[in-house]
């Protein structure tokens, strides 16, 4: 995946998690994703950016348009922390599972609006989560 | 400090009227819930109607204050219901898995009125809200 544009937003408040669904929409209608894609995707970015604030206070979304081997477009985030990480990852991805007071359908449900999700993160280390919307073939 | 925008509460005969057309940041949103609050008790509302189609996205900090809004309302004795969510906004809280528990809604302001409690004869339909202070 060849990143065509690269655009970062640090995350340190409420207001930069509505600043990173929305530039991650724009960039999305740049590629003529069709409306109920771009809402999910922005919608899963607003999840994980709310886990940064929540958990590890700031952090970074940065948000890329890539194209697959095939031509194929996307707009790729990874949204990054050096916060206390997640200990046990399989509950996490669980829902309803929390351990910050919502409603634990953040990592679940931001998986499911997306068509590839991945999540690095160890206690200490930090948590890095990279998620891919595909425009459909 | 940064001051918080705040979503305007119209009181429509015995209904609260609220028509959210910003995407909302988290302390709009808890304001919101505070105002509302404050607005049902002052005003004795029977019915609170949220038009959401100015929104674009619901995300579970979202709709759980929709959730806690319309606990808040039932509490204080008012129905809450939600209207004019966009479909792809509804697609996207299936697949997140949000359910809104307790969150009544309607396609459109005119059903959702329907929905609510009428106003009683000797409730003043008006707004002279301050027409009887205290009991």
């Amino acid at each position: 995946m060849a990143p065509d544009a690269v655009e970062r937003i640090a995350i340190e408040s409420d207001a930069d998690v509505v600043t990173a669904r929305q530039r991650a929409r724009a960039l999305a209608v740049t590629l003529d994703m069709p409306s109920t894609d771009q809402t999910l995707l922005a919608t899963a970015i607003s999840e994980i950016a709310r886990n940064i604030t929540t958990y590890a206070k700031r952090g970074e979304v940065c948000i890329e348009l890539v194209r697959d081997a095939n031509g194929r477009r996307g707009v790729k985030v990874v949204a990054r922390d050096h916060g206390p990480g997640i200990a046990d990852l399989e509950r996490a991805l669980t829902d309803g599972y929390t351990t910050g007071g919502g409603l634990g359908l953040g990592l679940p449900g931001a998986r499911r609006l997306v068509d590839e999700f991945d999540i690095q993160t160890a206690p200490g280390e930090g948590t890095t989560v990279t998620l891919v919307k595909w425009t459909r073939g | 400090m940064d001051r918080v925008n705040r979503i305007p509460i119209l009181k429509l005969g015995h209904l609260l009227l609220v028509s959210i057309q910003v995407d909302m940041h988290d302390r709009m949103a808890l304001a919101l819930q505070e105002d509302l609050a404050e607005r049902i008790a002052e005003t004795g509302a029977r019915g609170v109607l949220i038009d959401i189609s100015g929104l674009e996205f619901i995300d579970s900090f979202i709709g759980r204050m929709l959730s806690d809004i319309a606990g808040i309302a039932r509490v204080l004795d008012a129905d809450t219901v939600v209207v004019g969510m966009r479909p792809v906004v509804a697609i996207t809280l299936v697949d997140l898995g949000l359910t809104l528990p307790g969150v009544r809604t309607a396609l459109t302001v005119e059903r959702g009125m329907a929905m609510l409690p009428a106003p009683t004869v000797d409730e003043d339909p008006g707004d002279e809200e301050a027409e009887t202070a205290g009991p």
